[in-house]
């Protein structure tokens, strides 16, 4: 009764909006946090595209925030025409209220993932513990710090990526995997909410030793706190992040934005959008545009979520839900 | 007795405005609150209790009334302290002070929960000196206040210290000197003028002061995020709980821990009334 009160105000509004813009068509990209330069720059690009098409004026509008707070305002009736994330996860949620189609994934090129990510490692200057792989990361002097898997996709990512190298380790099994994170979670002295917290925590109070975080935020963190002379160290393997986009079924053909919505996802694919990506230190999708440049994203091996842990549902089910690996590794202690 | 008695009042327009006032209290109170009640009945009974009493739920409710009991008894003292000084004393600068009462009402409480552990942090201003890490701790082992449940009851003090001086520095104002000129002419010591002059007094507005100080604390999440912590089982808050299950999209668990802290509060709310209620009437002068 209420979200629909609620939506129903919100198409009200909406309608309202565009038709007192005298008809321009306008899309709505929700997205997360860490990716509004990115859009600025690709929202651009695309306009520049749209029009030599001859597209009819287009506006776009930018979301952004804490990925699952943007998802719930879509499930909760923001009208977004896209929504683009850093886990299937956040979008698989748009599937229960019908919001999206069940075969999203397929009706985009490489799973409906035009670039991803990696976690990598930022230590203290000149590296004096000596942190170069994710074995080094469960030595008892070693403090890590990583935001809280159950609030962040930072966080998620972080720790599947040590299992996931634990597991591949010789002889690696589940318990092996299970210790690994163990111990790592028993180094880690702050569990932040979120990403920029853990940044906060290892840079301005000079918590931990070594800070996990995405790959494109690696250059950002260092150049922000220059003077404190961070470095990277790229450990032998981690995962790989896929940032997954879609557009929403039943937004756009509420407000007839479907073939606008289609072009500026596929659009995402194209040489020059990936150009950009990887300006935004994304690894873009196209090998041409990544093999361009090689020198900025290390050439290791990443494991995906679905090679380890067979997707996403089940990784969450299995790891970060009440009573999941997660909270037994807290609750035992 | 009829539900709204009706008594003739000099001013017109009672009923309007209590209509309004009910319209108004439901909108803006009533109906958010029925909608987590709403949102949990969703859930059978096993899933709530199993929700709501999870070991990491039940040390989190420990961590979150324990702090919040301890700021909130604390800022009775300094704050009743405060408004005495406020009232009572002239000095320079005594207008800038009681302005900065005000700040923790004001401030971003993510912004005083940023500040307040940039502080305490081992590298902090404070932190340099009492942290176990400090590089000149002054303490054989050191006190860890940022990331620790010291840090919890730092930051809740810090947002409830203004709820005490504000309830109670008005009926300091009220209170006229000369009863305590009275009572020490009459013979009572100054120890005795305090207790059973002064206190009893003020002892309603205290607890008033008290019970908004504690109910802040209990939800507050912004300030104390940033300087807890966040451990598992150890300095991880009730709200931050909420916020978990929000994240992993578990709108019913988090409506249900949510409604079992609206119940404990409001529990400790109308026992503190009624508390207030009985002092009111046995501690008259």
């Amino acid at each position: 009764m209420k979200t629909s009160f609620f939506r129903g105000a919100l198409f009200a509004g909406a309608f309202l909006g565009t038709s007192l813009l005298g008809g321009a068509a306008e899309l709505l990209n929700v997205s997360y946090d860490v990716t509004r330069e990115f859009y600025k720059d690709f929202n651009a690009a695309f306009l520049a595209h749209w029009k030599a098409q001859g597209g009819e004026s287009l506006n776009i509008k930018q979301s952004h925030g804490g990925s699952s707070k943007q998802v719930r305002s879509v499930i909760d009736g923001l009208q977004a025409d896209v929504v683009t994330m850093n886990q299937v996860l956040d979008i698989e949620q748009l599937l229960g209220p019908k919001l999206i189609a069940p075969d999203w994934q397929s009706r985009l090129p490489n799973q409906s993932v035009p670039y991803t990510s990696t976690i990598l490692f930022i230590v203290r200057k000149g590296n004096p513990k000596g942190i170069k792989d994710w074995s080094d990361l469960v030595r008892s002097d070693v403090k890590t710090i990583i935001p809280n898997p159950k609030t962040s996709g930072n966080g998620r990512y972080s720790y599947l990526a040590a299992w996931g190298y634990a597991l591949r380790q010789p002889g690696g099994d589940e318990a092996a995997a299970r210790e690994f994170v163990r111990k790592l979670f028993s180094n880690v002295p702050v569990l932040d909410a979120g990403g920029r917290g853990a940044t906060t925590s290892f840079a301005r109070n000079s918590i931990g030793d070594v800070l996990l975080t995405f790959e494109n935020e690696v250059s950002l963190t260092i150049r922000e706190f220059e003077s404190e002379g961070f470095e990277l160290v790229v450990p032998t393997t981690s995962i790989l992040a896929e940032n997954p986009v879609v557009w929403v079924d039943k937004v756009v053909e509420r407000k007839k934005t479907a073939a606008q919505a289609k072009a500026y996802l596929e659009f995402l694919y194209s040489p020059e959008a990936q150009e950009i990506a990887a300006k935004h230190n994304f690894r873009p999708s196209d090998p041409a545009v990544l093999a361009r440049h090689a020198d900025r994203f290390p050439n290791i091996p990443l494991f995906s979520v679905a090679e380890v842990f067979g997707s996403w549902a089940e990784a969450q089910k299995v790891h970060f839900a009440d009573g999941g690996i997660f909270d037994q590794i807290y609750e035992k202690r | 007795m009829p539900l709204l008695r009706k008594e003739r009042s000099a001013l017109p327009g009672l009923n309007l405005s209590l209509g309004f006032t009910l319209f108004y209290l439901g909108l803006i109170v009533l109906v958010p609150l029925s909608a987590a009640f709403l949102k949990t009945s969703g859930m059978t009974w096993n899933d709530f209790i199993s929700a709501v009493t999870s070991q990491r739920v039940l040390a989190s409710y420990r961590i979150t009334f324990l702090a919040s009991f301890a700021a909130a008894s604390v800022n009775c003292v300094f704050g009743l302290l405060t408004a005495w000084v406020l009232v009572r004393y002239t000095f320079p600068g005594r207008r800038l002070v009681d302005a900065l009462v005000d700040l923790p009402f004001a401030l971003p409480t993510a912004v005083a929960g940023i500040a307040l552990t940039a502080i305490y942090a081992k590298n902090g201003w404070v932190g340099q000196f009492v942290d176990p890490d400090g590089a000149h701790r002054l303490l054989p082992h050191g006190i860890k206040i940022a990331f620790s449940e010291i840090g919890i009851f730092v930051a809740l003090t810090f947002i409830g210290l203004p709820f005490v001086v504000r309830t109670v520095q008005p009926v300091l104002e009220e209170l006229e000197p000369e009863l305590e000129e009275a009572s020490a002419s009459l013979g009572a010591n100054r120890w005795q003028t305090i207790t059973r002059v002064i206190l009893p007094q003020l002892f309603p507005a205290l607890l008033t002061g008290f019970a908004l100080s504690f109910a802040r604390a209990l939800g507050e999440y912004g300030s104390v995020v940033f300087i807890s912590g966040n451990m598992p089982m150890k300095t991880e808050i009730t709200p931050l709980l909420i916020i978990t299950q929000l994240e992993q999209y578990q709108y019913a668990h988090a409506t249900a821990i949510a409604v079992v802290m609206l119940i404990a509060s409001f529990t400790l709310l109308l026992l503190i009334n009624l508390l207030q209620k009985w002092s009111r009437r046995y501690h008259r002068v």
